[in-house]
């Protein structure tokens, strides 16, 4: 093991991966500090999935460099293995099987786990904790993946898809629960594809569509940087709606108030959302 | 300084992982738990060879002429043996199938846990189980059909290396075919069938001498003939002998065989072992 304490967690360079005739993964690079929760986001096949799994060392990968928490995760050991946390995207979990039996005997896989109790109070379960895991809901479910995900105290926390079909109040429940852990100083890679979720929870993210990284940087710099231009809509007397896009919004406001010669009817001058950036660079404009 | 530090933590982590064996212990106890929890499964389980014994032993009880036994006795070792290959081979095929199909072993395989420990703990489940299910088919068969506990200690003996070589030939062989199956869906089909065909040409329904040779020669590279013939050596009287294809109980050669069936399961299960579904890739 050669880590070092300033390096990069996740180390990726020039990753490809194919399946037959299909290009999952074209090129993807990725430096991911310490410390830090960063946001896979992209539609549904645009090869976030694939790249987690080849960064959990559960998929091989055609070309590339991948360096996690110093090793290469094609050979992770098992001591690599116990610093690095993983909730995929479609769990199951042994039914049969209480929540506090299943957390305490994964537990036990690791060298220094965290303390049982802790971790089931840490992801809101205290009230299920005697229960089969067989009369869990969905979301009660994907909170179990989390503390088994978490029970080892990963160094690395990679999550694919965890609050799919979650309900907004589940959701809002889980981000806080990732807040806490990165509060705790885990390192968090995270996919979705819902945009107010990486807008939530990253520090930073990219955007991948067709299996290459097309935008990347903090949520706010992305919507400044793909998103100057703004829309200025307004009525005409005749009841049509108008609307123009500008650099320049103050200008055309003024432009429009000698025309009415004061109050413009409908007047709304918007910046477009991180969702608009959003949709422009995964091509999905049209969609909206 | 920095790297020293962190190297010296990522050490202790390697020399501060839990062993195989006392994780495989955490397992096991854990598999019986979620066994006994599956009410039917326990029932069926249990209760299928005990079933079949009634059956065919009561059917069939008329003299062996020229043995000293009855039908019915030569059963219950026949069902003891398929009893044995029932809670090793079947349960574990199926059940192993059906545990990769929900991406249970795949989540496993992103911890820590060494992976002979998943397979100590399935050697547990079987182990016990296999017991209850022989101590269950003993009691029925000295009860009901006249088969006598064996009363000199190398008879125990020969019980106990056929019990344990033929559980663990057929616990690998398990596993081996766990990885057969598409999904988990088609598991039971996959394992079952083979499993079927094995009982019939290998002497546990159909008394040996009634089945063809090239049929029994076919049963005779498996496991399930050995502990069948073994299981007669161990619990019927030695005139019985004559009915066997050598005319004698052969504990020799049948140690051979399962030891064999034993060495090529674990290289097969090396081999073939996937954490993953064929489609997972």
């Amino acid at each position: 093991m050669t880590a070092h304490a300033n390096e990069l967690a996740v180390d990726v360079r020039g990753l490809r991966k194919q399946y037959g005739d299909v290009t999952a993964v074209d090129g993807i690079d990725l430096g991911i500090g310490r410390g830090e929760v960063f946001g896979l986001l992209g539609p549904n096949g645009a090869g976030k999935s694939t790249t987690v799994e080849i960064l959990q060392g559960h998929r091989g990968r055609d070309a590339g460099e991948v360096s996690v928490l110093g090793a290469d995760p094609a050979n992770g050991t098992r001591a690599w293995r116990s610093r690095v946390g993983i909730v995929w995207q479609d769990e199951s979990a042994p039914a049969e099987l209480t929540v506090r039996e299943t957390v305490r005997h994964f537990a036990r896989y690791y060298p220094r786990p965290r303390d049982p109790e802790e971790v089931i109070g840490l992801v809101g379960l205290e009230g299920k904790a005697g229960s089969r895991i067989k009369a869990l809901s969905g979301g009660q479910r994907r909170r179990l993946d989390v503390a088994l995900g978490v029970i080892g105290g990963p160094e690395l926390l990679l999550l694919d898809e965890p609050t799919t079909g979650f309900d907004p109040a589940a959701r809002r429940q889980f981000w806080e629960l990732i807040r806490a852990l990165a509060e705790e100083g885990t390192t968090i890679l995270l996919t979705t594809h819902y945009l107010e979720e990486a807008e939530a929870l990253a520090d930073r993210l990219a955007v991948v569509t067709a299996g290459r990284i097309v935008a990347e940087g903090r949520p706010a710099a992305l919507r400044e940087r793909y998103g100057t231009e703004a829309t200025v809509e307004w009525t005409e007397p005749d009841g049509a709606p108008r609307s123009e896009r500008t650099d320049t919004p103050t200008r055309t406001v003024a432009a429009l108030m000698r025309r009415f010669d004061g109050e413009i009817p409908g007047l709304r001058v918007s910046r477009p959302t991180l969702e608009d950036v959003y949709l422009r660079l995964t091509g999905q404009e049209d969609a909206r | 300084m920095t790297t020293t530090v962190v190297r010296t933590r990522a050490d202790a982590v390697a020399e501060r992982l839990p062993s195989a064996f006392g994780i495989g212990l955490q397992r096991g106890a854990l598999e019986l738990r979620q066994f006994f929890r599956q009410r039917d499964q326990v029932v069926f389980t249990f209760a299928f060879p005990v079933v079949f014994l009634f059956l065919f032993a009561s059917i069939f009880s008329d003299d062996v002429e020229g043995a000293g036994i009855t039908a019915s006795q030569l059963y219950v070792p026949a069902m003891m043996a398929a009893g044995i290959m029932s809670t090793s081979f079947q349960s574990l095929g199926i059940s192993i199938a059906i545990e990769r199909d929900e991406k249970v072993l795949r989540r496993l395989r992103g911890t820590p846990m060494p992976p002979a420990a998943y397979f100590l703990g399935k050697i547990w489940l079987v182990l016990v189980t296999g017991l209850m299910e022989t101590a269950v088919l003993l009691l029925v068969g000295t009860t009901l059909y006249d088969v006598d506990l064996p009363s000199d200690a190398t008879r125990w003996f020969h019980f106990a290396w056929i019990f344990v070589l033929g559980l663990t030939a057929c616990a690998l062989l398990g596993i081996a075919i766990s990885s057969v199956p598409k999904s988990g869906k088609s598991a039971t089909s996959v394992v079952v069938l083979p499993f079927l065909v094995l009982q019939f040409i290998s002497g546990v329904y159909i008394a040996i001498d009634t089945i063809p040779g090239w049929m029994l020669n076919i049963g005779a590279l498996f496991p399930l003939k050995w502990m069948c013939q073994g299981l007669r050596g161990v619990f019927l009287p030695d005139s019985a002998r004559v009915l066997e294809q050598a005319g004698d109980w052969e504990f020799g050669r049948i140690a051979l065989v399962l030891g064999a069936w034993c060495v090529g399961g674990l290289a097969l299960c090396l081999l073939t072992f996937r954490w993953k579904n064929r489609r997972d890739g």
